[in-house]
């Protein structure tokens, strides 16, 4: 019995201690894994997008392909901890976090990155104009537009000399363009292969002189004079900043996306708003840790003490199991975590109960404190499957679709449980056991029991 | 002590009375002023699709803001019928006028667009503008969230149910258990749901995914609580004394287990409290509908659930309807 005692003692403290070890990692680094505690968008601010093809007819395959471009983009944009993860057939959810312009972003993200030259019949469009070509004659943007209810003020439709395939992404990079009236200005170098390579040198060799306007997504970007025939069907586009230029060149580097993309869901939060969540889940947490922990010790004495350990033992192992995973900690999160603080002194509340009501009908205290952890092990052990089962069941409803406030919820709650199943029935039981060779009758007060008032109750049940 | 089960008809009674005017709010309410059958509950934008807006306004005072002024820009920037809530909040100890507006999705194809003429016609009106918290959810998504909703309350409770029956598959009678535990489940879903159709009626009280959270949540209390009465009951059902009658056992049973039901609903009630308190407005009503849901997961494990074992056992339907008015009378033994 002893040295099982001491077993299980050497066990909580290891896994304490490790899990100490895990939380005060220097810089986060625990055997070369981060381990810093990864904040939801609602407690760090940021955007969640949940895009939708605009084409109902878009395979599961084109939307793979969407994500594993947006995916690319996404990295490119050097934010941490991003999401891009498809969602059923036709869905993809974005996340990121702590991005100064989230709808601003989200909007890069989702352009198809279709790159188009035009032949805008010698005419000069305006930077941003929204122009119908023949191989887009229906831009999203016009289309779904409410003012717009008269079809011929839409616009003419322009010849496409190149339609966005056969982009050579290699040839896509960030330059500066040399010289020209206006001096040097950011730059986007590209290369076509191919047929579009060849109608782009036909034309330019034919237009020398006149307009020819870049279109990227139905959006004029510039329309560039000929200079000379595009021979080899590569050439730069000059815009005015440095940011467009940014922006440009991510959506053309990483190709076009096989499908337009359109925003069905979005959450955004400022980093002010989830500063202040955090801040007021820190306070909810320790006074509710703090108020469970008085309460326990003013009612049970000496396992109340014993209980409070296990229960800062149990926020340590949590806190390290968080980290280690990682699970990203939301709101709702934070609040299943405090909630099972509850649920974890729940099941010590029974094994006390049941302790001072066994001491009570006349057993030695060793047995009592046996029986007390035999007894209410079953309704300890029903209670806690019930409650696994509602965060499993809300778990899967919140993966249906993409609710992530409810899986932060149904994780922490369930894996609350999961680990409250040790510190109350180990820790507790460890400490307990270790304790007894202190107790006497005299010391009964400080353990928590009496004989005095046993209840009628009691004794006929017993 | 001894009178729990005997006035177990007076708890019944009780329990009728807190959820009758829910039931009233949510089912007959709105028929009687619309004239439709209808929930009496506030879908939020989770359900019903549309778009929320979290606004401060650090140039204007709390007092000189009102409603229609920001539903009036809100129709200059494109958004007509927008609905309008003020919520002061306070920063460094500071009153900041601050707003919550619900209005149709965004466009799914240009948001920036629509959103941009919008802050433009707020700016316009009260100076600097800060759009702390913008969700829009589209209507098929909504739709989907609503079908995934009913299947998760129905499908925790079907597992919930076959688990209790397996439970308590060696106690005499255990579909007894399993139906008195889910008739207990049901009663908090309701007192749940009734409140929260009043206050839908009141303070415009939302039924979001954190509300539906809290209802699967109060499922699994309300079971929680219940197992730990009835494993008593079978415990002491197993080890029955000849004189002892089954109210007996269910008496002793409840006052055995009622230091740790009040113990341990005080202790998740403490941590409750304080995330109500303190935690901030955004889980505000959650929690509520939590510490709600847990107050009557306990109570109808103790007043209710058990109650109904004994009620079961002397087939006291039988009797309701006999001699009219009996209940309360209705004797123990």
């Amino acid at each position: 019995m002893q040295n099982r005692n001491l077993l299980s003692l050497l066990l909580i403290i290891s896994a304490t201690g490790l899990a100490l070890a895990v939380n005060f990692a220097p810089n986060n680094i625990f055997l070369g894994r981060d381990v810093s505690i990864r904040l939801g968008l609602d407690l760090q601010g940021g955007i969640q997008v949940l895009l939708r093809s605009a084409d109902p007819d878009a395979t599961a395959d084109e939307i793979a392909t969407a994500a594993r471009v947006i995916e690319q983009r996404v990295n490119a944009l050097g934010v941490g901890e991003t999401v891009v993860q498809q969602a059923g057939n036709n869905r993809i959810i974005v996340e990121l976090p702590g991005v100064a312009n989230p709808e601003q972003a989200i909007e890069t993200l989702r352009g198809t990155g279709r790159l188009e030259f035009i032949d805008s019949q010698g005419q000069y469009l305006a930077e941003g104009t929204i122009v119908r070509t023949s191989s887009s004659p229906n831009p999203p943007q016009l289309a779904e537009s409410d003012t717009v209810t008269d079809v011929t003020s839409l616009g003419p439709i322009y010849q496409s000399i190149t339609d966005g395939a056969d982009l050579d992404t290699s040839a896509v990079q960030p330059t500066f363009s040399q010289g020209g009236a206006l001096g040097s200005r950011p730059a986007v170098s590209f290369a076509f292969r191919g047929e579009s390579a060849q109608r782009l040198a036909s034309f330019t060799a034919a237009n020398v002189g006149r307009p020819m306007c870049i279109v990227l997504d139905n959006v004029v970007v510039s329309c560039p004079v000929i200079n000379a025939a595009l021979t080899d069907g590569s050439g730069i586009i000059e815009v005015s900043t440095e940011a467009d230029r940014n922006r440009i060149f991510n959506q053309l580097k990483y190709g076009a996306l096989p499908v337009p993309l359109v925003i069905e869901t979005s959450r955004t939060v400022t980093a002010t708003l989830g500063q202040e969540s955090v801040a007021a889940s820190i306070t909810a947490g320790i006074i509710g840790l703090a108020v469970v922990a008085a309460f326990m010790i003013l009612f049970y004495r000496g396992p109340g003490v014993v209980a409070t350990v296990a229960l800062l033992i149990y926020t340590i192992i949590s806190f390290a199991i968080y980290r280690l995973i990682p699970i990203t900690l939301t709101l709702p999160g934070i609040a299943g975590f405090i909630l099972s603080i509850g649920l974890a002194v729940d099941a010590n509340v029974l094994i006390f109960a049941r302790l001072r009501e066994e001491y009570r009908r006349g057993r030695d205290i060793r047995s009592a404190l046996e029986l007390g952890f035999v007894e209410s092990w079953p309704a300890i052990r029903d209670s806690s499957v019930s409650t696994l089962i509602t965060s499993i069941v809300l778990f899967m409803f919140g993966n249906s679709f993409g609710v992530s406030l409810i899986k932060g919820f149904a994780l922490t709650l369930g894996l609350g449980i999961v680990i409250s199943l040790f510190t109350a029935v180990v820790v507790s039981r460890t400490f307990l056991r270790l304790l007894l060779p202190l107790f006497s009758d005299e010391r009964a007060w400080w353990f928590g029991v009496d004989r005095r008032s046993a209840t009628p109750t009691a004794q006929a049940a017993s | 002590m001894e009178h729990l089960v005997r006035r177990r008809y007076w708890w019944f009674t009780f329990s009728i009375l807190v959820i009758l005017p829910g039931l009233y709010m949510l089912f007959l309410h709105p028929l009687l002023t619309t004239g439709r059958f209808a929930i009496g509950l506030r879908p939020s934008i989770d359900f019903a699709g549309g778009a929320l807006w979290e606004l401060r306004f650090p140039e204007i005072a709390p007092e000189n803001l009102s409603t229609d002024r920001i539903a009036a820009a809100f129709a200059a920037g494109g958004f007509e019928n927008a609905q309008v809530q003020l919520s002061p909040t306070q920063i460094d100890g500071k009153a900041v006028a601050a707003a919550l507006v619900r209005t149709r999705p965004l466009s799914e194809s240009d948001p920036n667009t629509e959103i941009d003429a919008v802050m433009k016609a707020l700016t316009t009106e009260f100076g600097n503008v800060s759009r702390e918290r913008l969700e829009s959810v589209g209507p098929t998504v909504s739709a989907e969230s609503t079908r995934s909703a009913i299947i998760a309350v129905l499908g925790a409770s079907l597992i919930i149910l076959l688990y209790l029956t397996w439970a308590f598959r060696k106690a005499p009678h255990p579909v007894r258990y399993g139906v008195c535990a889910i008739i207990a489940m049901l009663h908090d879903v309701l007192v749940v749901l009734g409140i929260a159709a009043i206050l839908g009626a009141t303070i415009s009280l939302e039924v979001d995914a954190l509300f539906l959270t809290a209802l699967l949540t109060t499922l699994s209390f309300s079971v929680h609580d219940t197992i730990v009465v009835f494993d008593r009951i079978r415990e002491n059902l197993l080890n029955r004394h000849p004189a002892e009658t089954f109210d007996d056992i269910v008496n002793h049973s409840l006052v055995q287990t009622l230091p740790r039901s009040i113990n341990a609903q005080l202790t998740t009630f403490f941590t409750l409290t304080a995330l109500l308190l303190f935690g901030g407005d955004t889980i505000r009503n959650f929690v509520l509908m939590l510490l709600i849901g847990l107050i009557s997961g306990t109570y109808s494990s103790i007043f209710n659930a058990a109650q109904l074992l004994v009620v079961w056992e002397h087939r006291e339907w039988r009797n309701w309807f006999k001699r009219g008015r009996r209940d309360e009378a209705a004797p123990a033994v």
